[in-house]
């Protein structure tokens, strides 16, 4: 019995307890001084990080090491990945709290929601056996359900939070049925022996097939791409716009590293299976996402759509399952977590009091209400379109890169193709910002941490885009690329 | 003598029973919640087949946290259910279209 060092796992005690915490303080604490919670989160992600960056674990470096009898691992990756989800989660705790204030929905239960979540978050990242990875994905998911229904009173939001807990919930009964399908042909759970198992096999065995079928249906429901898409459209635009910001963006990190695991360190002997059933769940997204973002009217559902779009470009960093792909993908994960993140924000900085501005036509001439906001929507709009010099172009070019090195030649023309469609879309909201007139003449106010998280935001758009080589090393280095 | 292979059908069996209960119920959410802990319940029965007839206690142990999910999904299903009713007095699923596009 080897339980290794628990300690690799310092962050996610800390998290844990910092939740409960935030949790009891909470019941003593009087309405005005609920200020005192989203000090308390902030705090929690600042020492997480500080905890996760010092890593002396093992012999340093790019070693990964185990614990908990092989069931959590902590490597590179996954140290990057819980790193950007600290930043980012810190971003989304600054947006939302000045959204909640507004709705008169600031209580601590978004704060505890989210760092559970969170929690579920860490550990799906350096899940290491189906256990962990079930348990992480429950635990992100759990917290999500209650979070779509945060509003109470809001029509919308039940209905969303209930087709979300249905969908959501069969996603994980079929992740669970490949599981289980899985553990019958290897007899273990732990993912290095399923893949010591797997290459004995062979890769003709009928029931490990089975099983990664079903496996991959599970993961295309979580991570959201066509047809398995539905839930998304709706949970965006239903859900309270704090609620949609932190759904669009923390939990996709997870939903890679999750695909990753599964699919590379356990199952890497059938990557020639799952990459054919991958990639048509590439194209049919990048497809679909793409025209159907078109036709909205609503700015939370047009994102939705090009959440559905961005997510097969991150799949298809997968596909290769080279070294190079993957690092691609991570990379795509992390820039599209931070786009989505300063686009959810500005909806949030644009809503007036108890009512969200989330119709595209809200956003007309906002530069002659306000010039710099202006400017930053329009950094995120061409990053997400991916226009050159900005990061979202630097990570549909990696991606679009890794499919061509691996001779995925028409897969990688959908997906140019689809991304200048895609344009258009980013494009009409930047026509709208510049050469419409104003619809409200409403000032734009916000406290001084929401502009000064929100410019940063946008300021990484181009900063990424202009320095991206450390970031990319940084993803590239994580696989050994 | 029971084989594996009876288990594992009877496991399939009720998994389809499962996904067929969700997607031809068009009535009444109450019946969703139940297909998708059936659907677990399927899982479980999985699980505990391969894990009797590998001799490995892993599968079984996973059983101990799937039904422990399955209980905190059934809470909060319920509630949102609550919630859902108290905000539209219905929970019929053919009802619930507000959200499309």
């Amino acid at each position: 019995m080897n339980n290794g060092n628990m300690l690799l796992a310092a962050p996610e005690f800390w998290v844990l307890i910092m939740a409960c915490v935030i949790l009891i303080v909470d019941l003593f604490l009087s309405k005005e001084r609920r200020g005192i919670i989203h000090m308390l989160a902030m705090l929690t992600l600042v020492f997480a990080a500080i905890i996760t960056a010092r890593g002396d674990y093992g012999t340093g470096g790019l070693a990964s090491e185990t614990a908990f009898n092989g069931s959590f691992i902590r490597d590179s990756m996954g140290d990057v990945l819980k790193l950007f989800s600290y930043l980012i989660l810190g971003l989304v705790y600054i947006y939302s709290k000045f959204c909640l204030r507004q709705f008169r929905m600031f209580r601590a239960d978004f704060y505890t929601l989210s760092l559970f979540a969170l929690l579920g978050v860490m550990l799906l990242i350096s899940a290491n056996s189906l256990v962990t990875i079930y348990l992480g994905l429950e635990l992100i998911s759990l917290s999500s359900y209650a979070l779509v229904a945060y509003d109470r009173d809001s029509k919308m939001g039940s209905e969303a939070a209930m087709k979300y807990f249905v969908l959501g919930s069969m996603a994980s009964g079929m992740l669970l049925y490949g599981m289980s399908m899985i553990y019958g042909a290897t007899g273990t759970l732990d993912l290095q022996q399923i893949a010591a198992a797997v290459s004995e096999l062979g890769s003709d065995n009928y029931l490990l097939i089975f099983g990664l079928v079903f496996l991959v249906v599970g993961l295309a429901f979580k991570l959201g791409v066509v047809p398995f898409h539905m839930w998304i459209p709706d949970v965006y635009q239903g859900a309270p716009v704090a609620t949609t910001l932190f759904i669009a963006s923390v939990p996709k990190m997870a939903a890679f590293a999750m695909a990753f695991r599964l699919l590379q360190t356990g199952l890497s002997d059938l990557q020639h299976d799952w990459s054919q059933m991958i990639s048509i769940l590439v194209v049919l997204s990048i497809i679909l996402g793409n025209l159907a973002a078109i036709a909205q009217t609503n700015i939370k559902r047009m994102l939705a759509y090009s959440t559905i779009s961005h997510m097969g470009f991150v799949l298809m960093g997968l596909l290769p399952g080279t070294a190079s792909g993957f690092g691609a993908g991570m990379f795509y994960v992390i820039v599209y977590s931070m786009m989505s993140a300063a686009a959810f924000g500005m909806i949030i900085l644009l809503s007036a009091r108890g009512v969200e501005a989330d119709k595209i036509d809200d956003f007309k001439g906002l530069n002659q209400r306000n010039s710099w906001y202006a400017a930053v929507m329009a950094m995120v709009m061409f990053s997400m379109a991916g226009v050159p010099v900005f990061v979202g172009f630097f990570a549909k070019w990696l991606v679009i890169k890794a499919a061509l090195d691996a001779g995925l030649f028409w897969l990688a023309i959908v997906a140019v193709v689809f991304s200048v469609v895609g344009a258009f879309y980013y494009l009409r909201i930047v026509k709208l910002m510049y050469f419409d007139e104003p619809v409200s003449e409403a000032e734009i106010d916000a406290p001084v941490d929401f502009r000064a998280a929100i410019s940063l935001n946008g300021i990484m758009m181009l900063g990424l885009g202009i320095f991206s080589s450390s970031l990319i090393a940084i993803c590239m280095a994580s696989f050994g690329a | 003598m029971l084989t594996l292979t009876h288990f594992l059908t009877l496991g399939a069996l009720l998994f389809s029973l499962s996904v067929a209960g969700i997607f031809l119920n068009r009535k009444n959410v109450i019946i969703l919640l139940m297909c998708i802990e059936l659907m677990l319940l399927a899982v479980n029965m999985n699980f505990v087949a391969f894990s009797r007839f590998l001799g490995n206690l892993d599968g079984q142990v996973f059983v101990f946290f799937i039904l422990t999910v399955a209980a905190a999904e059934a809470a909060i299903g319920l509630a949102i259910l609550v919630v859902l009713f108290r905000n539209r007095q219905t929970i019929n699923v053919t009802e619930l279209d507000d959200l499309k596009g």
